[in-house]
């Protein structure tokens, strides 16, 4: 019995051995190697590279990292959250949600580079704005190029957080039965009473969940910074590319591991966050 | 009235899209005016616009990038369609893991992967050659989140157990029920998970640009630092793309498609 229950069991899971083998090589080696790199040194074990990330510079970007991620998270979750209230009253499958949908997917998932160059045509010196702005007598846009620091990075990130928030938060907001609010307001609720206490606290877990997710997602951005900021490393993503790419510099080989590491373990808390509320949320969204 | 309820409707609704609409079509809109400027100020250019052809560093780069997209498409069908057909009919046991791997690369975020692939790719690059389209293994991790919610989404939406059983019985063996019963029937998450890897793969740039390959974007960046005009009308052009790409595929697949809206964590910018 035995025998043949397992003879099945292998000969069941051998289709699925390729897709393993693919996902060990490309997804799970290089993961390993990098929490490996950061921690070991000559083929002995260290905690150095993990003890430079305290110094300055790296605390620092870390900071910035988190500041960054978090202000255009709340920006980017309140916002967002008003933008899917308001096109949510469409049916899904109207020309207008179509549209909005599919320019949400595209600046939220597939921006990238485009959307540094679309702020640089807007706001950059010789952009659009920055023209037509010093042409009517207005303030000097351009400034001092804030655009390139971490102030400018809010500005783009918001721009592709916003979109983000309607996709992840428009499921939640649909999922907000017509006969609650019914009930509600047969009990003699007000529209007020009914959002802050029907679909207030049935939207808060998933509300901080898209906030959990957006905050993970500008963290880990990396292709928008790193066109529209070329020198320096303001954030985290740039500081790992200075670190990949000077790595003939003494001591900062291997320093690249360590800060992909701080990385892996940063994204990780807030997904596990993510998780969780999301699990709250589908015991009534479905 | 039902879908009504719970958002508003009419003038108020069309008076708070304004600040939105403005806020996400000026910059796209600068995009448009500023890739067709001359250089005096004066008048309107296509320069930029042509340059997407008639620059052969920009040329050679949109014809990689499509063929990275077209080698990870056909890679990542290859690798997830089978698997996850076989998982639904032979080995539930196995939907668990398969489910966490395939989402797993929206936790690990790209710029981790390029940092710890150092080692593999030498093995690549060993067997395949010094070529950018071997980085069409490392994108079909890329585009596994999108692509499996794609495809598990048309598996739920069919009876694939019954479906096989009757194939079978009627002699057809596991290739053919595979590629001939089952694959029809999911060919719109097919077709998602094909577009949505698309976008994602025309749109990379972090993996490109730290593993020292010239794609679409590192291109754009590089072209930058020269000439704003063309980076700008390629970005543009990217994102227009990007774009019909997606409402074609919301049109093709009709009805509610899930598919569309993904819960990312998304895959270019990270």
């Amino acid at each position: 019995m035995t025998m043949s229950f397992t003879r099945g069991s292998v000969r069941n899971a051998l289709p699925l051995v390729p897709f393993f083998i693919f996902l060990l090589i490309f997804l799970i080696i290089p993961t390993v190697s990098v929490v490996n790199g950061s921690i070991s040194q000559d083929g002995s074990y260290s905690l150095d590279k993990l003890a430079a990330l305290s110094d300055g510079a790296a605390m620092g970007a870390l900071l910035k990292s988190v500041l960054l991620s978090a202000v255009t998270a709340v920006i980017g979750a309140v916002l967002g959250a008003v933008l899917a209230w308001l096109i949510v009253s469409s049916p899904p499958t109207s020309v207008f949600r179509r549209v909005v949908t599919s320019i949400c997917s595209v600046l939220a998932q597939f921006g990238g580079v485009a959307l540094a160059f679309a702020f640089i045509a807007t706001i950059g010196y010789s952009g659009v704005l920055t023209a037509w702005s010093k042409s009517v007598g207005g303030p000097d846009l351009y400034g001092t190029g804030w655009l390139y620091s971490v102030t400018g990075l809010i500005l783009v990130y918001t721009y592709f957080q916003i979109p983000l928030m309607v996709i992840v938060f428009l499921p939640a907001l649909e999922g907000l039965r017509v006969q609650w609010r019914e009930a509600a307001v047969s009990l003699g609720a007000t529209s007020r009473q009914y959002w802050t206490q029907v679909a207030g606290p049935l939207l808060a877990p998933a509300f901080l969940g898209a906030t959990l997710l957006l905050f993970a997602n500008a963290f880990a951005a990396y292709a928008t910074a790193a066109a529209l900021v070329s020198q320096g490393n303001p954030i985290l993503p740039l500081m790992i590319r200075t670190a990949l790419t000077s790595e003939v510099v003494l001591g900062q080989a291997g320093f690249a591991y360590a800060l992909a590491f701080e990385m892996i373990i940063v994204v990780a808390i807030i997904m596990v966050g993510y998780g969780l509320l999301v699990r709250r949320t589908s015991r009534w969204l479905q | 009235m039902s879908a009504t309820s719970t958002g508003p409707t009419g003038w108020k609704r069309a008076l708070g899209l304004v600040p939105f609409a403005a806020f996400f079509f000026l910059p796209l809109y600068a995009m448009a005016d500023f890739s067709t400027r001359t250089i005096q100020g004066l008048g309107r250019t296509l320069n930029g616009w042509r340059n997407l052809i008639a620059d052969p560093q920009i040329y050679a780069a949109i014809l990689t990038s499509l063929g990275l997209a077209a080698l990870t498409v056909t890679l990542m069908l290859m690798l997830l369609v089978p698997t996850m057909i076989w998982v639904r009919l032979r080995a539930p046991w196995a939907t668990r893991i398969i489910e966490f791997l395939c989402l797993l690369p929206l936790t690990i975020p790209a710029l981790v992967i390029v940092v710890g692939m150092r080692d593999v790719y030498l093995w690549v690059v060993w067997i395949f050659g010094e070529s950018a389209l071997t980085l069409s293994f490392v994108y079909t991790i890329l585009v596994l989140p999108y692509a499996y919610r794609a495809i598990d989404g048309a598996l739920s939406s069919i009876d694939v157990k019954t479906l096989s059983e009757a194939a079978r019985s009627l002699g057809a063996g596991w290739g053919t029920t595979i590629a001939r019963i089952v694959v029809p029937n999911i060919w719109s998450g097919i077709l998602s998970a094909a577009f949505i890897s698309i976008a994602v793969v025309l749109g990379e740039y972090t993996i490109a640009s730290l593993a020292g390959y010239q794609n679409l974007q590192v291109v754009i960046v590089t072209i930058g630092k020269a000439d704003g005009m063309t980076a700008v009308a390629a970005s543009l052009a990217t994102l227009l793309f990007g774009f019909v790409l997606l409402l074609t595929l919301s049109v093709l697949t009709r009805g509610r498609s899930q598919t569309l809206t993904p819960e990312p964590l998304d895959g270019s910018h990270s």
